[in-house]
């Protein structure tokens, strides 16, 4: 099943720094689909489109649809807020809030307008399971955020999307600041997460894409290069810079 | 090649080592030199005051009205009377300047005309607080038709005071990671919310410095006053914001400079008061700056 549907897709920053040219693609629910490709590419800028996060960047054209359930979120009447918690986000860099592990979560929560202690305990606790992180905080929950470790953080990162139940998670680059084990818990977090939800995901490394993809697109120069279903494309690319890419003959 | 010799390589110019030990030591040497020269007079200063202050300090002092012409008795109606302007003044200039923080941080895009926002800010710290003064009498006094008053005082003091408040909110605003916000957005909350419950109160301590800094400079003002507010005696306490009022500044001009044969102690001991009152306001602005740097969690 279709789950976004990118259509016609044009993005320009009034600095010219990345672009997206003509992008057409679409993501299917329940999977993982890996955007990636040299950086500058527009792989991020893709993900900003789809939670609108854009919005606070400084676009000069945006033109185009992108269709989450046959809706068109570009619509400037589209109620964006109701979008982001739709589509979670994980960043690069694990930001967690100045706050306490607890209230990172349930900050977004309350904000929708749940105030009900025992559903924010448990949105907590089915959250932090889903992010592998439960065993872990279980007993601090209310210590700073700060606190913990650069892994664990990320991974409160991806719980804080996950607590909104979102259908989609935007995850750009989630591993890159983290060691090899923490990466291995993020991953097989996502393997599972994956049954519940539609998964972007922005990888660190060709390997991670590798390891990971259900789906995978390239990226170069703004332009979509090559989908596949992610164990051909990375076995047998079609195109010959998909090929150089992933052999890492790229110049 | 080693490692070593790559380093001398690039050191030879400035000589062997013990040259070089020598030199670092008269430059901590000159450092140190031109801080104690400033911290010195002020040093200086405050204990001068404090020796011929002291005395005069007493309960009554602090509690009674000045008689006799202002030659004995105590300062009452002037610290009434400056608590009164410096609250009168945080009325009006902490709202106005933090909103105008957050609109130039939050939401002000660099263009032209904030650009002209800031320069008239800039200026607006630069000019003196006798032509504030001026102003104040002009505008609140006579146009508005608040005579001399707590009122026009107030209102006098605020501009004054704006400046100074609206950059070091603006400041403590801007400092708050931005990706503090890029996620609190994502997570659902409007831009609005994100200010309130996320830069907001991680900006509280940097503005409240800044309140108070700006609080402060209002307290010890004479000039701006001096047209709009203060009296040179009244026998009972201002009650309300159209009165006018003593205040301890005002007071100590007009104690040193305008009444023949005033005792020394008394002008001393009001001295000792203002500075304190001023001191006493920056220790708290301290304290709210430390305390905030040990639980900063970024």
């Amino acid at each position: 099943m279709i789950k976004i549907r990118i259509e016609h897709l044009n993005l320009k920053y009034s600095d010219d720094k990345e672009s997206l040219i003509d992008i057409n693609l679409n993501i299917d629910a329940n999977s993982i689909t890996v955007l990636f490709g040299p950086a500058g590419g527009g792989k991020s800028s893709l993900l900003r489109v789809v939670n609108r996060l854009n919005d606070l960047a400084d676009v000069k054209l945006l033109s185009g649809k992108v269709l989450i359930d046959d809706v068109d979120i570009l619509d400037p009447k589209l109620d964006v807020i109701g979008l982001r918690r739709r589509v979670g986000m994980v960043f690069a860099r694990p930001v967690v809030l100045p706050m306490s592990i607890r209230a990172n979560l349930t900050y977004g929560l309350e904000l929708a307008g749940e105030h009900h202690k025992d559903k924010l305990d448990e949105a907590v606790e089915m959250c932090l399971i889903q992010a592998a992180l439960w065993d872990e905080v279980k007993d601090r929950l209310d210590d700073p955020a700060v606190a913990l470790s650069g892994g664990q953080q990320q991974r409160l990162c991806l719980a804080r999307s996950l607590v909104l139940k979102p259908d989609i998670i935007l995850l750009d680059e989630p591993t890159s600041g983290l060691d090899p084990i923490s990466t291995g818990k993020v991953e097989a977090s996502l393997q599972e997460l994956k049954q519940t939800y539609t998964i972007v995901l922005v990888p660190h490394s060709v390997q991670q894409a590798a390891r990971t993809a259900d789906f995978a697109a390239f990226f170069l120069q703004g332009k979509l290069i090559e989908v596949g279903i992610g164990k051909e494309l990375f076995v047998n690319p079609k195109d010959k810079r998909t090929e150089d890419y992933i052999m890492g003959r790229f110049g | 090649m080693n490692i070593t010799g790559g380093l001398n390589k690039l050191n030879r110019p400035t000589g062997s080592s013990s040259v070089r030990l020598q030199k670092q030591k008269m430059g901590y040497g000159l450092i140190i030199s031109i801080a104690a020269i400033t911290v010195i007079p002020i040093c200086i200063m405050v204990l001068y005051i404090l020796i011929k202050g002291l005395p005069a300090i007493s309960w009554s002092f602090l509690t009674t009205f000045p008689y006799d012409g202002v030659k004995q008795g105590g300062i009452l109606p002037a610290i009434y009377g400056t608590l009164l302007l410096t609250i009168g003044t945080a009325v009006f200039s902490v709202p106005l300047g933090i909103g105008a923080a957050i609109y130039l941080s939050e939401y002000a895009a660099d263009n032209r005309w904030t650009r002209i926002i800031r320069i008239a800010i800039i200026n607006l710290a630069g000019i003196p607080s006798v032509v504030y003064g001026l102003f104040g009498l002009g505008m609140f006094v006579i146009f508005l038709k608040f005579g001399t008053s707590i009122l026009a005082g107030s209102l006098t003091l605020s501009i004054m005071t704006l400046p100074v408040i609206i950059s070091t909110a603006e400041e403590a605003l801007r400092a708050v990671p931005q990706s503090f916000r890029v996620v609190s957005v994502s997570v659902g909350a409007t831009r609005w919310q994100t200010i309130r419950r996320i830069v907001v109160p991680q900006a509280l301590p940097g503005i409240m410095t800044g309140v108070i800094l700006g609080l402060e400079r209002a307290a010890g003002e004479t000039a701006p006053i001096l047209f709009t507010a203060a009296s040179f005696f009244l026998p009972r306490l201002p009650n309300s914001p159209l009165d006018p009022t003593m205040a301890l500044p005002y007071h100590l001009f007009v104690i040193s400079t305008q009444v023949p044969g005033m005792p020394v102690q008394i002008q001393y001991g009001t001295a000792l008061v203002l500075i304190g009152f001023v001191l006493g306001m920056n220790l708290v602005a301290s304290i709210i700056r430390s305390k905030a740097r040990a639980h900063r969690q970024w």
